[in-house]
Protein backbone atom coordinates (compact mmCIF):
# COMPACT_ATOMS: atom_id res chain seq x y z
CA UNK A 1 0.00 0.00 0.00
CA UNK A 2 1.33 3.32 -0.54
CA UNK A 3 0.67 6.61 1.26
CA UNK A 4 -0.34 9.74 0.78
CA UNK A 5 3.38 10.75 2.01
CA UNK A 6 5.03 8.81 -0.95
CA UNK A 7 2.56 10.40 -3.51
CA UNK A 8 4.37 13.30 -3.34
CA UNK A 9 7.78 12.46 -4.07
CA UNK A 10 6.51 9.79 -6.35
CA UNK A 11 4.85 12.58 -8.75
CA UNK A 12 7.44 14.28 -9.11
CA UNK A 13 10.06 11.98 -9.77
CA UNK A 14 7.51 10.55 -12.19
CA UNK A 15 7.27 14.12 -13.95
CA UNK A 16 11.59 14.21 -14.00
CA UNK A 17 11.48 10.50 -15.21
CA UNK A 18 8.60 11.19 -17.98
CA UNK A 19 10.44 14.08 -19.50
CA UNK A 20 13.80 12.37 -19.39
CA UNK A 21 12.51 9.82 -22.03
CA UNK A 22 12.22 12.52 -25.24
CA UNK A 23 12.58 16.11 -23.92
CA UNK A 24 15.14 16.81 -21.35
CA UNK A 25 18.18 15.12 -20.70
CA UNK A 26 17.88 11.93 -22.39
CA UNK A 27 20.51 11.17 -19.79
CA UNK A 28 18.26 7.20 -19.85
CA UNK A 29 17.31 7.61 -15.70
CA UNK A 30 14.07 6.88 -17.34
CA UNK A 31 15.02 3.30 -18.36
CA UNK A 32 13.11 0.79 -16.32
CA UNK A 33 16.08 -0.56 -14.31
CA UNK A 34 16.98 2.69 -12.78
CA UNK A 35 13.33 4.61 -12.53
CA UNK A 36 11.95 1.05 -10.99
CA UNK A 37 14.75 0.64 -8.50
CA UNK A 38 14.28 4.30 -7.41
CA UNK A 39 10.31 3.72 -7.47
CA UNK A 40 11.26 0.23 -4.84
CA UNK A 41 13.64 3.07 -3.14
CA UNK A 42 11.10 5.36 -2.40
CA UNK A 43 8.09 2.65 -1.00
CA UNK A 44 10.88 0.56 0.94
CA UNK A 45 11.50 -2.23 -0.95
CA UNK A 46 14.89 -1.38 -3.42
CA UNK A 47 15.11 -4.99 -4.16
CA UNK A 48 11.65 -5.72 -5.43
CA UNK A 49 12.09 -2.21 -7.28
CA UNK A 50 15.45 -3.59 -9.20
CA UNK A 51 13.48 -6.98 -9.90
CA UNK A 52 10.64 -5.71 -11.30
CA UNK A 53 12.81 -3.35 -13.24
CA UNK A 54 15.20 -6.35 -14.89
CA UNK A 55 11.98 -7.38 -16.21
CA UNK A 56 10.82 -4.32 -17.38
CA UNK A 57 14.17 -3.33 -19.04
CA UNK A 58 14.43 -6.63 -20.86
CA UNK A 59 10.45 -5.79 -21.97
CA UNK A 60 11.67 -2.40 -23.20
CA UNK A 61 14.64 -3.61 -24.97
CA UNK A 62 12.01 -4.11 -27.84
CA UNK A 63 11.10 -0.37 -28.30
CA UNK A 64 13.06 1.76 -30.59
CA UNK A 65 12.22 5.46 -29.63
CA UNK A 66 13.11 6.61 -33.25
CA UNK A 67 12.02 9.80 -34.46
CA UNK A 68 7.94 9.84 -35.39
CA UNK A 69 7.07 6.48 -34.04
CA UNK A 70 4.44 5.68 -31.12
CA UNK A 71 5.72 3.46 -28.58
CA UNK A 72 5.75 2.72 -24.89
CA UNK A 73 6.81 5.26 -22.51
CA UNK A 74 9.04 3.43 -19.96
CA UNK A 75 10.10 6.24 -17.63
CA UNK A 76 6.84 7.30 -15.12
CA UNK A 77 5.59 3.78 -16.17
CA UNK A 78 8.34 1.75 -14.83
CA UNK A 79 8.64 3.53 -11.82
CA UNK A 80 4.80 3.07 -10.96
CA UNK A 81 5.66 -0.54 -11.35
CA UNK A 82 8.83 -0.57 -9.14
CA UNK A 83 6.90 1.53 -6.55
CA UNK A 84 3.95 -0.60 -6.11
CA UNK A 85 6.29 -3.95 -6.64
CA UNK A 86 7.92 -2.33 -3.15
CA UNK A 87 5.16 -1.06 -1.15
CA UNK A 88 5.03 -4.46 -0.07
CA UNK A 89 6.86 -6.55 2.72
CA UNK A 90 9.53 -8.74 1.11
CA UNK A 91 8.50 -11.96 -0.28
CA UNK A 92 4.96 -10.91 -1.03
CA UNK A 93 3.64 -13.05 -3.53
CA UNK A 94 2.85 -12.06 -7.03
CA UNK A 95 4.21 -8.02 -5.69
CA UNK A 96 6.73 -8.30 -8.77
CA UNK A 97 4.34 -9.58 -11.38
CA UNK A 98 1.79 -7.21 -10.54
CA UNK A 99 4.37 -4.36 -10.42
CA UNK A 100 5.40 -5.75 -14.04
CA UNK A 101 1.89 -5.63 -15.30
CA UNK A 102 1.04 -2.38 -13.86
CA UNK A 103 4.53 -0.53 -15.75
CA UNK A 104 3.34 -2.32 -18.70
CA UNK A 105 -0.02 -1.41 -18.83
CA UNK A 106 1.18 2.59 -17.35
CA UNK A 107 3.63 2.52 -20.33
CA UNK A 108 1.02 1.83 -22.95
CA UNK A 109 -1.15 4.56 -21.63
CA UNK A 110 2.31 6.65 -21.18
CA UNK A 111 2.66 5.99 -24.91
CA UNK A 112 -0.38 7.83 -25.98
CA UNK A 113 -0.13 10.67 -23.65
CA UNK A 114 3.30 11.28 -25.36
CA UNK A 115 1.57 11.15 -28.99
CA UNK A 116 -1.28 13.83 -27.33
CA UNK A 117 1.45 16.24 -26.20
CA UNK A 118 3.45 16.08 -29.99
CA UNK A 119 0.11 16.74 -31.55
CA UNK A 120 -0.23 19.77 -28.76
CA UNK A 121 3.21 20.83 -29.34
CA UNK A 122 2.19 20.70 -33.24
CA UNK A 123 -0.41 23.37 -32.79
CA UNK A 124 1.57 25.34 -30.32
CA UNK A 125 4.04 25.51 -33.07
CA UNK A 126 2.10 26.34 -36.02
CA UNK A 127 0.83 29.20 -33.89
CA UNK A 128 4.04 30.38 -33.24
CA UNK A 129 5.78 29.92 -36.67
CA UNK A 130 4.97 33.79 -38.22
CA UNK A 131 6.57 35.02 -34.98
CA UNK A 132 9.61 32.80 -35.65
CA UNK A 133 10.09 33.58 -39.07
CA UNK A 134 10.27 37.23 -38.11
CA UNK A 135 13.12 35.63 -35.95
CA UNK A 136 11.37 36.20 -32.77
CA UNK A 137 13.93 34.59 -29.56
CA UNK A 138 10.57 35.31 -27.78
CA UNK A 139 8.81 32.83 -29.86
CA UNK A 140 11.19 30.35 -29.81
CA UNK A 141 12.05 30.04 -26.10
CA UNK A 142 8.21 29.92 -25.41
CA UNK A 143 7.46 27.07 -27.51
CA UNK A 144 10.75 25.30 -26.06
CA UNK A 145 9.65 26.09 -22.21
CA UNK A 146 5.83 25.22 -22.76
CA UNK A 147 6.77 21.81 -24.50
CA UNK A 148 9.07 21.08 -21.88
CA UNK A 149 6.85 22.22 -18.66
CA UNK A 150 3.73 20.41 -20.36
CA UNK A 151 6.25 17.43 -20.32
CA UNK A 152 6.73 17.27 -17.06
CA UNK A 153 3.14 18.15 -16.02
CA UNK A 154 2.21 14.92 -18.48
CA UNK A 155 4.92 13.09 -16.34
CA UNK A 156 3.02 13.79 -13.09
CA UNK A 157 -0.12 13.62 -14.07
CA UNK A 158 0.46 10.16 -15.67
CA UNK A 159 2.56 8.81 -12.43
CA UNK A 160 -0.30 10.35 -10.08
CA UNK A 161 -3.29 8.86 -11.63
CA UNK A 162 -1.69 5.28 -12.18
CA UNK A 163 -0.64 5.32 -8.45
CA UNK A 164 -4.30 6.47 -7.73
CA UNK A 165 -6.02 3.69 -9.91
CA UNK A 166 -3.30 0.80 -9.42
CA UNK A 167 -3.11 0.90 -5.80
CA UNK A 168 -6.04 -0.33 -4.72
CA UNK A 169 -5.79 -2.69 -7.68
CA UNK A 170 -2.91 -4.19 -6.74
CA UNK A 171 -4.28 -4.16 -2.99
CA UNK A 172 -7.25 -6.82 -3.79
CA UNK A 173 -4.92 -9.00 -6.47
CA UNK A 174 -2.15 -9.60 -3.46
CA UNK A 175 -5.09 -10.08 -1.07
CA UNK A 176 -6.11 -13.23 -3.00
CA UNK A 177 -2.90 -14.31 -4.46
CA UNK A 178 -2.34 -18.35 -5.06
CA UNK A 179 0.36 -19.26 -7.60
CA UNK A 180 3.32 -20.16 -5.99
CA UNK A 181 6.27 -17.96 -6.28
CA UNK A 182 8.45 -20.62 -9.12
CA UNK A 183 6.03 -21.52 -11.09
CA UNK A 184 5.29 -17.26 -11.74
CA UNK A 185 8.42 -16.11 -11.13
CA UNK A 186 9.16 -18.65 -13.85
CA UNK A 187 6.73 -17.71 -16.67
CA UNK A 188 7.69 -14.07 -15.87
CA UNK A 189 11.60 -14.42 -16.37
CA UNK A 190 10.72 -16.42 -19.29
CA UNK A 191 8.38 -14.09 -21.63
CA UNK A 192 10.77 -11.16 -20.42
CA UNK A 193 14.17 -12.89 -21.88
CA UNK A 194 11.90 -14.15 -24.79
CA UNK A 195 10.71 -10.88 -25.99
CA UNK A 196 14.53 -9.07 -24.95
CA UNK A 197 15.84 -12.09 -27.02
CA UNK A 198 13.60 -11.80 -29.96
CA UNK A 199 14.33 -7.99 -30.01
CA UNK A 200 17.82 -8.09 -30.02
CA UNK A 201 18.12 -10.97 -32.65
CA UNK A 202 15.86 -8.88 -35.10
CA UNK A 203 17.92 -5.70 -34.12
CA UNK A 204 21.54 -7.41 -34.32
CA UNK A 205 21.39 -10.34 -36.52
CA UNK A 206 22.35 -8.75 -39.87
CA UNK A 207 26.19 -8.53 -38.17
CA UNK A 208 29.02 -11.67 -39.63
CA UNK A 209 28.59 -14.31 -37.80
CA UNK A 210 26.24 -13.00 -35.61
CA UNK A 211 25.01 -16.88 -34.37
CA UNK A 212 28.47 -17.28 -33.47
CA UNK A 213 28.62 -14.21 -31.14
CA UNK A 214 24.83 -14.98 -29.49
CA UNK A 215 26.33 -18.95 -28.77
CA UNK A 216 29.53 -18.07 -27.27
CA UNK A 217 27.94 -15.96 -25.05
CA UNK A 218 25.10 -17.83 -24.30
CA UNK A 219 27.50 -20.98 -23.66
CA UNK A 220 29.51 -18.66 -20.95
CA UNK A 221 26.16 -17.54 -19.07
CA UNK A 222 25.77 -20.98 -18.47
CA UNK A 223 29.39 -21.86 -17.48
CA UNK A 224 28.65 -18.85 -15.10
CA UNK A 225 25.11 -19.43 -13.66
CA UNK A 226 26.31 -23.37 -12.54
CA UNK A 227 29.70 -21.99 -10.96
CA UNK A 228 27.87 -19.03 -8.67
CA UNK B 1 31.81 42.61 -40.97
CA UNK B 2 30.19 39.69 -42.29
CA UNK B 3 27.96 40.01 -45.35
CA UNK B 4 25.74 36.99 -47.27
CA UNK B 5 28.18 36.57 -50.02
CA UNK B 6 31.29 36.06 -47.85
CA UNK B 7 33.68 33.34 -48.91
CA UNK B 8 33.78 30.38 -46.11
CA UNK B 9 37.04 30.53 -44.13
CA UNK B 10 39.46 28.18 -43.64
CA UNK B 11 39.55 29.26 -39.85
CA UNK B 12 36.77 29.21 -37.70
CA UNK B 13 35.10 32.13 -36.92
CA UNK B 14 35.20 33.48 -33.43
CA UNK B 15 32.90 32.25 -30.77
CA UNK B 16 32.84 33.46 -27.24
CA UNK B 17 33.39 30.60 -24.40
CA UNK B 18 29.99 31.83 -22.44
CA UNK B 19 28.51 31.06 -26.10
CA UNK B 20 29.73 27.54 -26.47
CA UNK B 21 29.05 26.46 -23.23
CA UNK B 22 25.18 27.88 -23.66
CA UNK B 23 24.61 25.53 -26.89
CA UNK B 24 26.20 22.82 -25.19
CA UNK B 25 23.61 22.87 -22.67
CA UNK B 26 20.81 23.61 -24.46
CA UNK B 27 21.23 20.69 -26.66
CA UNK B 28 20.19 18.46 -23.88
CA UNK B 29 16.60 19.95 -24.24
CA UNK B 30 16.88 19.90 -28.32
CA UNK B 31 13.55 18.22 -28.30
CA UNK B 32 11.80 19.97 -25.65
CA UNK B 33 8.98 21.20 -28.19
CA UNK B 34 9.58 18.18 -30.74
CA UNK B 35 6.05 17.59 -32.85
CA UNK B 36 5.01 16.41 -35.90
CA UNK B 37 4.83 19.28 -37.88
CA UNK B 38 8.65 21.16 -37.48
CA UNK B 39 10.47 17.57 -35.80
CA UNK B 40 13.69 19.24 -34.25
CA UNK B 41 13.12 22.62 -35.89
CA UNK B 42 12.69 25.13 -33.24
CA UNK B 43 15.03 23.10 -30.51
CA UNK B 44 17.89 23.84 -33.38
CA UNK B 45 17.20 27.24 -33.09
CA UNK B 46 16.87 26.76 -29.35
CA UNK B 47 20.44 25.96 -28.90
CA UNK B 48 21.96 27.68 -31.82
CA UNK B 49 20.43 30.79 -30.72
CA UNK B 50 22.98 32.00 -28.33
CA UNK B 51 26.25 31.63 -30.37
CA UNK B 52 23.49 34.01 -33.34
CA UNK B 53 23.52 36.52 -30.99
CA UNK B 54 27.16 37.14 -31.57
CA UNK B 55 26.43 37.89 -34.91
CA UNK B 56 26.80 41.70 -36.37
CA UNK B 57 24.15 44.37 -35.06
CA UNK B 58 23.74 41.47 -31.80
CA UNK B 59 20.20 39.57 -30.85
CA UNK B 60 18.56 43.23 -32.57
CA UNK B 61 20.05 43.08 -35.87
CA UNK B 62 18.28 41.62 -38.77
CA UNK B 63 21.01 38.55 -39.36
CA UNK B 64 20.41 38.01 -35.98
CA UNK B 65 16.74 37.44 -36.91
CA UNK B 66 17.51 35.61 -40.24
CA UNK B 67 19.35 33.64 -39.26
CA UNK B 68 17.12 32.46 -35.92
CA UNK B 69 14.49 32.31 -38.84
CA UNK B 70 15.97 29.87 -41.00
CA UNK B 71 17.30 27.56 -37.61
CA UNK B 72 13.66 26.88 -36.64
CA UNK B 73 12.26 25.63 -40.15
CA UNK B 74 11.80 21.69 -40.45
CA UNK B 75 14.28 19.61 -39.15
CA UNK B 76 14.57 16.07 -38.24
CA UNK B 77 18.02 13.67 -36.61
CA UNK B 78 19.00 11.83 -34.21
CA UNK B 79 18.87 14.25 -31.11
CA UNK B 80 21.98 13.25 -30.42
CA UNK B 81 23.19 13.42 -33.98
CA UNK B 82 21.34 16.98 -33.85
CA UNK B 83 24.81 18.39 -32.31
CA UNK B 84 26.68 17.67 -34.97
CA UNK B 85 24.32 19.70 -37.19
CA UNK B 86 23.96 22.49 -34.58
CA UNK B 87 27.69 23.15 -34.54
CA UNK B 88 28.47 23.47 -38.61
CA UNK B 89 24.78 25.59 -38.62
CA UNK B 90 26.37 28.09 -36.15
CA UNK B 91 29.60 28.19 -37.79
CA UNK B 92 27.94 28.73 -41.14
CA UNK B 93 25.66 31.38 -39.74
CA UNK B 94 28.60 33.01 -38.57
CA UNK B 95 30.71 32.89 -41.76
CA UNK B 96 27.70 34.85 -43.63
CA UNK B 97 26.89 31.64 -46.02
CA UNK B 98 24.00 31.77 -48.44
CA UNK B 99 20.95 31.34 -46.85
CA UNK B 100 20.20 28.44 -50.06
CA UNK B 101 23.30 27.19 -48.99
CA UNK B 102 22.33 26.63 -45.75
CA UNK B 103 18.56 25.40 -46.15
CA UNK B 104 19.90 22.77 -48.57
CA UNK B 105 22.65 21.75 -46.15
CA UNK B 106 19.74 21.37 -43.38
CA UNK B 107 17.79 19.60 -46.00
CA UNK B 108 20.48 17.34 -46.57
CA UNK B 109 21.41 16.17 -43.29
CA UNK B 110 18.46 14.95 -42.09
CA UNK B 111 18.79 11.67 -43.18
CA UNK B 112 21.89 10.37 -42.71
CA UNK B 113 22.37 12.35 -38.78
CA UNK B 114 18.88 10.32 -37.83
CA UNK B 115 19.96 6.58 -39.58
CA UNK B 116 23.32 7.07 -38.14
CA UNK B 117 21.87 7.49 -34.83
CA UNK B 118 19.37 5.33 -34.49
CA UNK B 119 21.53 2.62 -35.84
CA UNK B 120 24.60 3.93 -33.56
CA UNK B 121 22.65 4.60 -30.37
CA UNK B 122 19.15 3.15 -30.00
CA UNK B 123 19.98 -0.33 -31.63
CA UNK B 124 23.57 -0.24 -30.35
CA UNK B 125 24.59 2.00 -27.61
CA UNK B 126 22.17 1.51 -25.81
CA UNK B 127 21.35 -2.18 -25.68
CA UNK B 128 24.73 -3.24 -25.16
CA UNK B 129 24.30 -0.49 -21.81
CA UNK B 130 21.37 -2.46 -20.94
CA UNK B 131 22.96 -5.67 -21.44
CA UNK B 132 25.62 -4.78 -18.73
CA UNK B 133 23.37 -3.88 -16.46
CA UNK B 134 21.38 -7.05 -16.59
CA UNK B 135 24.33 -8.90 -16.64
CA UNK B 136 25.56 -7.04 -13.57
CA UNK B 137 21.72 -7.86 -11.92
CA UNK B 138 22.23 -11.44 -13.01
CA UNK B 139 25.57 -11.75 -11.01
CA UNK B 140 24.03 -10.58 -7.79
CA UNK B 141 25.14 -6.84 -7.85
CA UNK B 142 23.61 -4.75 -5.49
CA UNK B 143 20.84 -2.33 -7.12
CA UNK B 144 22.97 1.08 -5.98
CA UNK B 145 25.72 -0.79 -8.60
CA UNK B 146 23.80 -2.04 -10.98
CA UNK B 147 22.06 1.67 -11.47
CA UNK B 148 25.34 3.69 -11.61
CA UNK B 149 26.56 1.15 -13.69
CA UNK B 150 24.18 1.94 -15.87
CA UNK B 151 24.01 5.46 -16.18
CA UNK B 152 27.75 6.10 -15.58
CA UNK B 153 28.83 3.79 -18.71
CA UNK B 154 25.64 5.21 -20.86
CA UNK B 155 26.10 8.60 -20.16
CA UNK B 156 29.78 8.33 -21.10
CA UNK B 157 28.92 7.15 -24.36
CA UNK B 158 26.29 9.96 -24.57
CA UNK B 159 28.29 13.16 -23.82
CA UNK B 160 30.65 12.00 -25.70
CA UNK B 161 28.68 11.66 -28.55
CA UNK B 162 27.03 15.46 -27.69
CA UNK B 163 30.35 16.70 -27.28
CA UNK B 164 32.20 14.82 -30.59
CA UNK B 165 28.61 16.09 -32.83
CA UNK B 166 29.06 19.79 -32.19
CA UNK B 167 33.05 20.31 -32.05
CA UNK B 168 33.20 18.21 -35.23
CA UNK B 169 30.44 20.16 -36.81
CA UNK B 170 32.13 23.39 -35.58
CA UNK B 171 35.46 22.62 -37.22
CA UNK B 172 34.08 21.16 -40.35
CA UNK B 173 31.18 23.69 -41.04
CA UNK B 174 29.27 22.89 -44.47
CA UNK B 175 31.82 20.03 -45.39
CA UNK B 176 30.78 17.92 -41.87
CA UNK B 177 29.41 15.12 -43.76
CA UNK B 178 32.67 13.92 -44.81
CA UNK B 179 33.52 13.54 -41.27
CA UNK B 180 30.10 11.23 -40.66
CA UNK B 181 31.90 8.58 -43.05
CA UNK B 182 34.43 8.11 -40.44
CA UNK B 183 35.11 4.53 -40.24
CA UNK B 184 34.06 3.88 -36.60
CA UNK B 185 30.70 5.78 -37.29
CA UNK B 186 30.52 3.58 -40.28
CA UNK B 187 31.39 -0.05 -38.60
CA UNK B 188 30.88 1.59 -35.16
CA UNK B 189 27.11 -0.40 -35.17
CA UNK B 190 28.72 -3.60 -36.79
CA UNK B 191 30.99 -3.93 -34.08
CA UNK B 192 28.37 -3.17 -31.37
CA UNK B 193 25.82 -5.64 -32.43
CA UNK B 194 28.20 -8.30 -32.17
CA UNK B 195 28.90 -7.58 -28.83
CA UNK B 196 25.26 -6.81 -27.35
CA UNK B 197 24.38 -10.48 -29.42
CA UNK B 198 27.72 -11.82 -27.30
CA UNK B 199 26.21 -9.86 -23.77
CA UNK B 200 23.19 -10.95 -24.46
CA UNK B 201 23.81 -14.53 -24.53
CA UNK B 202 25.85 -14.22 -21.09
CA UNK B 203 23.39 -11.97 -19.41
CA UNK B 204 19.94 -13.46 -20.47
CA UNK B 205 20.50 -16.65 -18.74
CA UNK B 206 22.01 -15.31 -15.73
CA UNK B 207 19.35 -12.42 -15.42
CA UNK B 208 16.62 -15.10 -15.53
CA UNK B 209 18.30 -17.39 -12.92
CA UNK B 210 18.29 -14.22 -10.60
CA UNK B 211 14.23 -13.61 -11.69
CA UNK B 212 13.80 -16.94 -10.89
CA UNK B 213 15.04 -16.56 -7.58
CA UNK B 214 17.56 -19.55 -6.59
CA UNK B 215 19.77 -17.66 -4.34
CA UNK B 216 18.45 -16.96 -0.62
CA UNK B 217 16.80 -20.10 -1.13
CA UNK B 218 13.47 -18.19 -1.85
CA UNK B 219 12.39 -21.55 -3.54
CA UNK B 220 12.73 -24.82 -2.90
CA UNK B 221 15.98 -26.88 -4.72
CA UNK B 222 13.39 -29.49 -6.38
CA UNK B 223 11.23 -26.81 -7.98
CA UNK B 224 14.35 -24.59 -8.75
CA UNK B 225 15.40 -27.77 -10.74
CA UNK B 226 12.30 -27.70 -12.57
CA UNK B 227 11.51 -24.07 -12.74
CA UNK B 228 15.20 -22.93 -14.42
CA UNK B 229 15.15 -24.63 -17.46
CA UNK B 230 11.62 -24.59 -17.63
CA UNK B 231 11.85 -20.49 -17.31
CA UNK B 232 14.63 -20.90 -20.25
CA UNK B 233 13.24 -23.03 -22.61
CA UNK B 234 9.97 -21.25 -22.31
CA UNK B 235 11.98 -17.68 -23.64
CA UNK B 236 13.62 -19.32 -26.24
CA UNK B 237 10.85 -20.71 -27.85
CA UNK B 238 9.08 -17.18 -27.48
CA UNK B 239 11.88 -15.22 -29.14
CA UNK B 240 12.09 -17.79 -31.83
CA UNK B 241 8.25 -16.94 -32.14
CA UNK B 242 8.59 -13.57 -31.66
CA UNK B 243 11.70 -13.73 -34.76
CA UNK B 244 9.38 -15.11 -36.93
CA UNK B 245 6.16 -13.48 -36.72
CA UNK B 246 6.10 -9.80 -38.73
CA UNK B 247 7.89 -7.35 -37.20
CA UNK B 248 4.12 -5.66 -36.11
CA UNK B 249 3.45 -7.93 -33.51
CA UNK B 250 4.87 -6.12 -30.35
CA UNK B 251 6.49 -8.64 -27.66
CA UNK B 252 5.61 -6.28 -24.74
CA UNK B 253 1.75 -6.67 -25.64
CA UNK B 254 2.33 -10.52 -25.80
CA UNK B 255 3.70 -9.51 -22.82
CA UNK B 256 0.72 -7.76 -20.66
CA UNK B 257 -1.64 -10.40 -22.39
CA UNK B 258 0.16 -13.46 -20.57
CA UNK B 259 0.48 -11.20 -17.58
CA UNK B 260 -3.02 -10.56 -17.25
CA UNK B 261 -4.03 -14.22 -17.64
CA UNK B 262 -1.25 -15.32 -15.07
CA UNK B 263 -3.08 -12.41 -12.26
CA UNK B 264 -6.67 -13.87 -13.07
CA UNK B 265 -5.90 -17.36 -12.91
CA UNK B 266 -3.88 -16.81 -9.35
CA UNK B 267 -7.14 -14.24 -8.26
CA UNK B 268 -9.72 -17.13 -9.64
CA UNK B 269 -8.35 -19.79 -8.73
Amino acid sequence: MIDAVRLLPLTLLGALLGADVVSFPQAMISRPIVASTLGGAITGNVMAGLLTGAVLEMLAMETLPVGASRYPEWGSASLVGGALAGAYPAMTPGAVIVGVFVGVATAWAGGWSMYALRRLNGVWAERAVPAMEMGSRRAVMTLQLRGLTADLLRGAVLTLIALLVWTPVTDHVLAHWTIGRAASHSVLAAVAAGVAGGAIWRQSHGAAGSKWYLLAGAVLGIILLVLT
Amino acid sequence: MITPDREPTAVAPRLSWGARVAVFTRMFAVQGSWNYELMLGPGIGFCAEPALRELPGGPDGDAYRQALARETRYFNAHPYFAAVAIGALVRAELEGRPAAQIERFRTAMCGPLGSLGDRLVWAGWLPFCSLVALLAFGLHASPVLVVILFLVLYNAGHIALRAWGVSTGWRSGLRVAASLGAPMLQRGPQYLARAVLFLAGLALPLAIARVVGRRGLEITSHDWRIALPGAALLAIALAVLLVRLPARVEGWRAALAVLAVLILTSIAR
